[in-house]
């Protein structure tokens, strides 16, 4: 029935737009005072009232007896003609169809833009709403200082620390990875490549940044993690076959991209002047960059290297395909561990049901992981504006 | 630390120079560090996935038998068991039940597909001699692609003489370079070489030579294996029928369309990526009709209309904090929101489709917002000047300007949810789905899911399929990318 309904309120809102325009035309045509709005104004809002009027009757419809009723279309049907009747009288040379056309517009405008607001509301309801459900079998305390994460074990226990010790561990080496690797990269695009590298490169980047992250996952677990047990092996280590090193190099070769282009944006955004006075000092380039540019770029880069730990927590294809699932408490790069976003996913593949521990404690992690990007996310933002220093 | 800028010292003033062009060369070893890596990635890549774009079938003789299959309604014949009795007839020596069933497990289970098609296109066939291509299964696709163990093949040089000796033969003449472990092929048999003995070889049959005869140059060959027998997954025997096939010229390699015009499937020579290929399609259509018109929607009053207030600041704070959520947070929006409590199917394109237009939305309204942003006031005063309100001044004269802008950044929007993942496993799109979806609320999975699904599968084949499936993702990504690069430079316009 919604094809249907959708079908009839297509239908009414052109008949709508065309008769309210012939209307306008034929007593345009007919002399009399000069019309307030053009004949296409009367139509659009004839169009506008019956399809509101319509998609309300229909949704109420649906609320109340469930979208298979046939009443939906009906009363869709009945709605939209009546909206479209009652305006119709009103069309006429004094009547502002333009003025409210655009209020009407406006509106709708407006609520497209709460939809960013509503997919907020909805992350933070829906996920808190099944955390507190969790929290009411597991007490906090237990889940966020317990070091035995086992949800599948009978007794089962939720302990976060292992996890947050495997987050933390990857992220670190994909940080010790990205961090120099994208600080380096983004000097040189920005003070030695000349326009035709920076052309060649910043594609480069780019098509690295473009990569979906199961590639890498792909990458890392059938190509780095056995390369990395290997040499491992033949210097005598012993090397998990799911080593927290190859999950962190290849997140971290992930990361390159995007700290190099904010980097780069923010090395970009120092004055030239500043550069030019410490040249006129006698100082060599790479003087120039480490001692006036870095330190004026810093609280940008501090951002960007929070955004990209942010975005190294919360990343999720790779540690699945390339990290391991026990929760290990070990900040050993050869062992395997196990990170919050893993957990999330092993917890929610296949059947699920809602009332067990195990799945919802997927919706605390999850919490869990909200809370934390947003955090970082927020300093990030509030370290630029705060100690962004203003040159002009 | 010494005052580093002491008036003229030489030695200085080089170790200042050194200093710069070792800081420099860090730069350009890092970017180079980068381009390698993504080198290596692609080039490992293609490597892997290069396999899988070809297949290996035995191309056969089959007698169509009107009484198995029948003319008015060939769909139904017993293709299975005419592609089985054709193969198994051009082993006239395989007689023993178990070496029969191990024959018939070097054809796929799909090996009658193609002949299916054929004959169901043209019935007239049924009753004559068919050529038709059988699929080979994977372990035999493997052997013949090279995966299971390199085969070098020799001319035998000089004559060899058999001798029966019990259950086994004893090889004596030219055997100089014989080693245990290596197929000596004679007189229509294979003996495998098991011991050195004085004055000989001994051997066993796996396939039983017809005669005893002496062979003499030219009348033998010799197969040796990189990897012995226990390591890997196909037997010295079947590689000795696969290599009489080979011999007699009725293994054919070609390209492998299935890979593109079938579903999912346990069997890897029989998995393709259509599924998901139409489930991709349908779940980022989805999401660009839902997000495309919500976020230019949002951008535009944001940019135009809005009034500065609280309100608005939060509405910016929150698409900037959208931006950066992880993805599988999305997911469990999703799970939580239109599933359990929307009640949408699982598995379905349509709830994907939502999940992604939420994903892509906060990167659209961005973009467009700096589309719109682009564009010089005077137009828009221009428009005002003449008589326009606001909003034709906003739609007929600004929003075509900001277009191109709003394209490219809708282009780079769908990059993005065609390459995600993670937000998908949530709503349960990682079934396996054999049939390919026809609507948006059939179970259906998409690529980069069906990346990971194949990702996780213990079977050799599969590893090289997930590779080309790689390959097909990351072709269409880049294609999308080049789109999105052509469309900024051509319509990119300094005022």
């Amino acid at each position: 029935m919604t094809a249907w309904t959708l079908l009839i309120v297509a239908m009414l809102t052109g008949a709508g737009f065309l008769v309210g325009l012939a209307r306008a035309r034929s007593l345009r045509l007919g002399g009399g005072p000069v019309f307030h709005s053009l004949p296409a104004y009367h139509g659009l809002m004839l169009a506008a009232a019956t399809v509101s009027a319509s998609v309300l009757a229909a949704a109420l419809a649906a609320i109340a007896l469930g979208s298979a009723s046939i009443v939906m279309p009906a009363i869709a049907t009945i709605a939209g003609t009546a909206a479209m009747a009652a305006l119709y009288p009103r069309i006429a040379a004094p009547f502002r169809a333009r003025n409210l056309f655009e209020r009407f517009v406006l509106l709708t405008l407006a609520a497209c833009s709460g939809v960013a607001i509503l997919a907020t509301i909805g992350i933070v309801f829906s996920v808190m709403a099944e955390s507190l459900v969790f929290f009411g079998e597991v007490p906090v305390f237990e889940f966020l200082f317990g070091t035995q994460w086992s949800p599948t074990a009978n007794p089962p226990s939720f302990g976060f620390i292992p996890l947050l010790t495997g987050t933390l561990l990857i992220t670190a080496i994909a940080m010790l990875v990205a961090g120099p690797l994208g600080l380096l990269s983004a000097i040189y695009m920005a003070e030695y490549a000349g326009p035709g590298l920076r052309g060649f490169l910043k594609p480069v980047l780019e098509m690295l940044a473009g990569i979906p992250t199961v590639v890498l996952g792909f990458f890392a677990a059938l190509t780095v993690a056995p390369l990395i047990r290997g040499s491992g092996q033949a210097l005598g280590f012993s090397v998990a076959s799911e080593s927290a090193l190859a999950a962190g190099l290849v997140m971290g070769m992930m990361i390159v991209p995007l700290i190099s282009s904010l980097a780069d944006d923010i090395i970009n955004a120092v004055p030239q002047s500043l550069r030019d006075g410490s040249y006129a000092l006698g100082a060599t380039h790479s003087e120039t960059v480490k001692r006036v540019v870095l330190p004026a770029a810093l609280p940008g880069i501090a951002s960007a290297f929070m955004l990209a730990i942010s975005r190294a927590i919360g990343e999720t294809m790779i540690v699945v395909m390339a990290a391991g699932l026990a929760a290990n408490l070990t900040f050993n790069p050869l062992a395997a561990v196990t990170t919050i976003t893993v957990q999330i996913a092993t917890l929610l593949v296949g059947d699920q049901e809602f009332d067990s521990a195990k799945t919802l404690s997927a919706f605390a992690l999850g919490f869990v992981l909200f809370l934390f990007t947003l955090t970082l996310n927020f300093v990030a933002l509030r370290v630029v504006q705060k100690y962004r220093e203003a040159y002009d | 630390m010494t005052d580093p800028f002491r008036k003229g010292d030489p030695k200085l003033i080089a170790a200042r120079y050194r200093a710069e062009r070792r800081f420099r060369a860090y730069g350009a070893a890092a970017l180079g560090l980068t381009a390698l890596f993504l080198a290596i990635l692609i080039a490992d890549i293609a490597v892997k996935a290069w396999p899988a774009f070809f297949e290996y079938r035995a191309v056969l003789k089959i007698a169509v038998d009107p009484a198995r299959v029948d003319a008015k309604d060939p769909v139904k014949g017993d293709f299975e068991g005419l592609v089985k009795d054709a193969f198994r007839a051009a082993f006239p020596a395989v007689t023993a039940r178990g070496d029969k069933k191990k024959l018939a497990g070097l054809l796929s289970v799909g090996a009658a597909d193609d002949l299916r098609r054929l004959v169901v296109a043209d019935p007239a066939l049924v009753g004559s001699e068919v050529t038709a291509p059988v699929l080979l299964s994977a372990d035999a696709d493997l052997y013949l692609k090279g995966q299971q163990t390199k085969t070098a093949r020799r001319p035998g040089a000089g004559t060899i003489r058999i001798a029966g000796m019990g259950e086994g033969y004893v090889l004596t003449g030219d055997i100089d370079g014989l080693s245990p472990g290596e197929l000596v092929r004679v007189n229509g048999g294979a003996l495998r070489i098991t011991a050195v003995v004085a004055g000989g070889l001994e051997a066993e049959a796996l396939v039983r030579p017809e005669t005893l005869n002496t062979a003499t140059a030219g009348q033998w060959d010799v197969l040796s294996f990189s990897i012995a027998e226990s390591g890997r997954r196909i037997s010295d025997r079947e590689i000795v029928w696969l290599e009489s096939l080979k011999d007699r010229g009725a293994i054919e390699e070609s390209i492998a369309w299935r890979f593109f015009t079938s579903g999912d499937s346990r069997e890897p020579e029989l998995a393709g990526l259509k599924g998901a290929l139409v489930g991709s399609l349908l779940a980022v259509a989805v999401a660009l009709g839902l997000s495309l018109p919500l976020g230019v929607a949002a951008a535009i009053y944001l940019e135009e209309f809005a009034p500065k207030n609280r309100l608005t600041d939060l509405i910016e704070v929150n698409i900037n904090n959208l931006a950066a959520v992880p993805s599988i947070i999305f997911g469990l929006l999703g799970l939580a929101v239109f599933l359990n409590f929307f009640g949408l199917p699982r598995s379905a394109a349509l709830a994907g489709g939502l999940v992604l237009a939420l994903l892509v939305l906060p990167t659209i309204i961005i973009a467009s917002r700096a589309a719109l942003k682009a564009v010089p006031p005077s137009i828009a005063e221009a428009a005002l000047g003449v008589g326009a309100s606001h909003q034709q001044a906003v739609f007929h004269h600004m929003l075509p300007l900001a277009l191109p802008g709003i394209l490219t950044g809708t282009i780079l929007a769908v990059a993005r949810a065609l390459g995600e993942t993670a937000p998908l496993l949530m709503i349960g799109m990682v079934a396996f789905i054999v049939d390919i979806p026809h609507n948006l609320t059939d179970a259906a999975t998409v690529l980069p899911v069906q990346i990971f699904l194949w990702s996780d599968l213990p079977e050799i084949a599969f590893q090289s399929r997930t590779a080309a499936a790689i390959v097909v993702l990351l072709t269409v990504l880049f294609c999308l990318n080049a789109v999105a690069i052509y469309l900024r430079k051509r319509f990119e316009r300094r005022w």
